[in-house]
């Protein structure tokens, strides 16, 4: 059974790459977007320092890695409301292989993409190094499942794109202005950042942009990739609990109570990190690191 | 299937269904738009939970044996899609990959006459080579039991033919096939045995011939008429055996067609009224609807 399901999965998975790469949409979005996102940047904060830059793409890295989670949610959705679902749920192939065939499709795709952002930003913009790059890729592999996973939770407890695409919306804004990927941290004021502990996307953001700037190594970044892990397992397995096939079928209360026990990784994590502070003092030694490197290096000057 | 209920809110959809498929047969479940079919066949499937009653499909329970009945059945659903950008020869590999037993795929794309659109998208395809495709998609599996829920509705008449053809091929190869319909001539020529189903119930079960026969083998004769007439007086009419007056149109039905055609003329001359059109039908299953419920399938 355990051999069926892996079969399943993995054949989902190639048809799943194939639909990406033909989606002019997904490209748009998945590439072009952080690309420009990226230029924008580093064309207002970064210009002077190639430590600068690095600190910015771990913040792109982030955008490129959480994409699934806007993406996977509107697939999800639209698939349902095609009745494309409940043509897959007739046959013997059950929700975990479907949702993690686009997990695990989502990750395949974000790895090249990743990899060309990186060069540009090493041989076009001239950042100061290429990170760890271990650790990029892990902190890419987990944090593109996690988001990916919650992307599957909001379009399970949504009943149309209509509704799917306002709490996206709402949810993306946290995660894009309250994790340090576009805007530092360390701007914010004391209340606000210990808020920033309980979003997911601070860890993958903080995670990227220590990998980047001083290349972190893994047990630095332990509490992120744990705490994105243990955020991954619980999303998913709510994701295929609270899983629905048809388009009729409206949200159960008790898919809503699953939602609630999804953010509780993330509540715990958060409260953790705001009685111990390890997070934030990291985000504050790398501003200060930042900071010493553009006084110590001469403006335009490259380093490797 | 035994005292099948199913309910949704106030709505009664499936009122006690019960009936059974013998293995090979071509069972059709035959009635107009909401009376219960899709529900009846959905439950079949495993796509839905019956309120109350008892079901085996294969001898297994559709609804808590999992993927083990799933790889015994094919089905063509009423509403359901492909994403738009999968192409014809990947989907039929994909749902092939699922099951344990196999079809070749390439065999059913010539089989269906799709091998010209095998690398076509799903969304490049009209509305009939989508619907080859879900029959194909249907019998990947080599299934046991094929589930068919208006497989043939809103497309056009050529279409439709060509459906049917696939399907007497099914019959031929001696596969059990469900199949739901409002359409007479779909029942009719394809099925062995029909239950006709209204309300969520099933009021008469039999070969299509049994069927007939049982409404008297009678001619229909549905005319229009200039100005309203006596309805004792048609009924009173020399051939005329029965009648009905379904919406302006009134249904006369006669074992001797000609006597009570003669016979209407004169009455409708007599009675300074005029034709305005007359059609005449060979007995078919929808007077035997008719008959039992006093209104048209269609209606």
């Amino acid at each position: 059974m355990a051999g069926n399901a892996i079969a399943n999965t993995l054949a989902l998975v190639k048809v799943r790459i194939r639909l990406a790469t033909r989606n002019k949409m997904f490209l748009f979005f998945s590439l072009l977007m952080p690309m420009i996102f990226l230029f924008l940047f580093v064309m207002i904060w970064g210009k002077s320092s190639p430590l600068k830059i690095s600190y910015i793409f771990g913040g792109i890295l982030t955008l490129t890695v959480m994409g699934g989670f806007w993406g996977l949610s509107v697939q999800l959705v639209t698939f349902r409301e095609q009745g494309i679902l409940r043509r897959f749920r007739l046959a013997p192939v059950g929700a975990g292989p479907m949702l993690a065939s686009s997990i695990i499709a989502n990750f395949v795709l974000v790895v090249p993409f990743i990899f060309i952002e990186m060069l540009v930003g090493r041989y076009v913009l001239h950042m100061a190094s290429w990170g760890n790059v271990p650790v990029i890729f892990l902190l890419a592999m987990i944090g593109s499942a996690t988001f990916s996973a919650f992307g599957l939770i909001v379009a399970s407890v949504t009943n149309s794109m209509q509704e799917t695409q306002i709490i996206n919306q709402l949810i993306w804004m946290v995660f894009l202005f309250l994790s340090g990927a576009t805007i530092p941290l360390s701007v914010f004021p004391s209340w606000i950042q210990h808020l920033t502990l309980f979003s997911p996307a601070t860890y993958l953001a903080t995670g990227f942009q220590s990998a980047m700037t001083h290349r972190a190594t893994f047990p630095e970044i332990l509490t992120d990739s744990v705490a994105l892990t243990v955020g991954l397992l619980v999303a998913f397995e709510i994701a295929r609990r609270i899983f629905r096939w048809e388009p009729e079928e409206k949200v159960s209360p008790r898919a809503k109570v699953w939602v609630v026990v999804a953010l509780i990784p993330f509540i715990a994590f958060g409260a953790y990190e705001a009685i111990h502070g390890t997070l934030l003092n990291r985000v504050h030694s790398t501003m200060d690191f930042l900071d010493r490197s553009d006084a110590a290096t001469p403006p335009n000057a490259n380093s490797n | 299937m035994q005292d099948l209920h199913k309910s949704y809110g106030a709505v009664e959809a499936v009122r006690g269904l019960t009936f059974n498929v013998e293995q090979g047969e071509v069972f059709g479940l035959l009635g107009p738009n909401g009376a219960g079919k899709t529900s009846t066949v959905e439950i079949l499937e495993g796509m839905r939970t019956a309120d109350s009653g008892h079901v085996r499909v294969c001898g297994l329970n559709p609804e808590s044996s999992g993927n083990k009945f799933k790889q015994q059945i094919g089905a063509v659903l009423q509403s359901t899609a492909l994403p738009d950008k999968v192409r014809v020869k990947e989907a039929l590999d994909l749902f092939a990959q699922f099951y344990q037993e196999r079809a070749d795929t390439t065999a059913l794309l010539e089989r269906f006459q799709l091998t010209e659109k095998k690398n076509a998208f799903y969304k490049e395809l009209s509305g009939g080579q989508k619907q080859r495709l879900a029959l194909a998609m249907a019998l990947v599996n080599n299934p046991r039991v094929v589930f068919l829920d208006e497989p043939t509705a809103g497309l056009d008449p050529q279409v439709r033919r060509e459906i049917y053809d696939i399907i007497e091929e099914l019959r031929r190869d001696k596969k059990t096939v469900l199949l739901t319909t409002h359409y007479i001539e779909e029942a009719e020529r394809l099925c062995d045995r029909v239950a006709i189903v209204d309300h969520g119930k099933i009021i008469k079960t039999g070969t299509p011939r049994e069927l007939k026969q049982s409404s008297g083998g009678m001619t229909r004769v549905e005319v229009r008429l200039a100005r309203p007439a006596q309805e004792t007086a048609l009924r009173a009419l020399e051939g005329v055996t029965d009648f009905r007056m379904i919406g302006d149109t009134y249904v006369l039905y006669a074992s001797r067609a000609p006597q009570a055609i003669v016979s209407l003329v004169k009455h409708l001359e007599a009675d300074s009224n005029e034709l305005q059109s007359m059609e005449m039908y060979s007995p078919s299953l929808e007077d035997v609807f008719i008959e039992l419920t006093g209104r048209r399938l269609r209606e």
